[in-house]
């Protein structure tokens, strides 16, 4: 029901070039900041201000969103940019993958097997995990300032050192973490 | 509507989808790759990547590609202790800040618990943020070099205008792994 490995390969290797081409690499982890920032500013409106000695033309109390000229703090008050907006398209793009998928019924099985296999069916404790992990790579990203697209595969595809540091420290750190926390019972 | 945001809806709407017909916003299969278990998704993660960096590098040697594309992250302590913080919730939630996108959009409530928690993660970081900036974290490490081959954007070890053919070899070298790489290890 998946691709197979080198029409897959061909199919995300086409989407990174053309991304790369068009407009720029593509990353995601970014966006999660401004997300972040658009819900915070509603709360605080002292969040973000117009400042004209920014590059970006606004600036922002909080140390993060004020580097770079600013540029979070701007594109929190212009949500409307090319990352937003690619970003949140991915949510379509899933969408219609499933909808185009003859036998997407094992993929949509809302405990992962690997999950079930260790824990049974909580499903309160997949949720835990998938929460936990989610806060764990999200700063994780933010530290290394890149995820597994800006970082691995653009990373790699552009021949930067980075990239292949992080794919290889995160691999050494993921496999030992899957294979401990999801043995199989009896095994 | 701007170009730009079309651009943006299209690419994105693309890669969300090439994530789901890959398998990688499927815990499932994510997880089996960790566990050393399917290796279907990681032939074709080195696969794409292989077919990037040719692509790409050959279009710099005939000149197709515009170059102030390039964009080149910085290696800095925070890179390696930023990793092991990125494995090990990979490790335990199967999914990715992009594959988890693409598993919203495909209906899975799992993504949409890990979404939050992606959220909690970057408030945390930025929250913190400002007392990590003057720490050994954002120490640079290999006195700045950057890349391997030249891109006009960072410190290249090997910086001829030849140089786009090591990156190309690199590319094939990273697709013949893809290619001999085992269905399963475990």
């Amino acid at each position: 029901m998946y691709l197979s490995w080198i029409r897959g390969s061909l199919l995300l290797g086409f989407v990174f070039i053309l991304a790369f081409v068009v407009m720029k690499p593509i990353g995601v982890s970014t966006e999660y900041v401004v997300i972040d920032g658009i819900y915070e500013y509603q709360q605080h409106h002292d969040l973000i201000h117009k400042d004209a000695n920014s590059s970006s033309g606004y600036s922002s109390n909080n140390a993060y969103l004020n580097k770079s000229g600013g540029k979070l703090a701007e594109h929190i008050i212009h949500p409307k940019y090319y990352g937003m907006v690619f970003v949140l398209s991915i949510i379509l793009g899933g969408l219609i993958g499933r909808l185009t998928s003859k036998k997407a019924s094992k993929s949509m099985k809302q405990i992962p097997e690997f999950h079930t296999q260790t824990f049974g069916n909580k499903v309160f404790l997949r949720y835990l995990f998938v929460f936990v992990g989610g806060m764990l790579m999200l700063i994780g990203a933010r530290l290394a300032g890149g995820c597994t697209s800006g970082h691995m595969m653009s990373g790699i595809m552009q021949t930067s050192i980075s990239g292949y540091i992080f794919a290889l420290v995160v691999f050494v750190v993921a496999v030992p973490t899957s294979i401990l926390i999801y043995r199989r019972k009896g095994n | 509507m701007q170009l730009e945001i079309i651009e943006a809806i299209a690419l994105g709407t693309l890669f969300g989808f090439a994530l789901y017909k890959i398998g990688a916003a499927d815990p499932d299969k994510l997880i089996g790759m960790l566990k050393l278990e399917d290796m279907h998704l990681a032939k074709t993660i080195l696969g794409g990547i292989a077919i990037a960096t040719i692509t790409l590098f050959v279009g710099v040697l005939l000149g197709l590609i515009p170059m102030e594309h390039f964009s080149i992250k910085g290696i800095y302590w925070g890179v390696i202790f930023g990793a092991i913080l990125f494995g090990l919730g990979w490790g335990l939630s199967g999914f990715c800040p992009g594959t988890g996108m693409a598993g919203l959009g495909a209906g899975r409530i799992d993504a949409y618990f890990y979404f939050i928690g992606g959220l909690v993660g970057t408030f945390i970081f930025a929250s913190v943020y400002a007392g990590l900036t003057d720490t050994f974290l954002y120490t640079t490490l290999f006195s700045g070099v950057g890349t391997i081959v030249e891109t006009g954007k960072a410190t290249a070890l090997f910086s001829s205008s030849w140089s786009p053919v090591i990156a190309i070899a690199i590319g094939i070298i990273l697709f013949f792994i893809g290619y001999k790489l085992p269905k399963k290890f475990r």
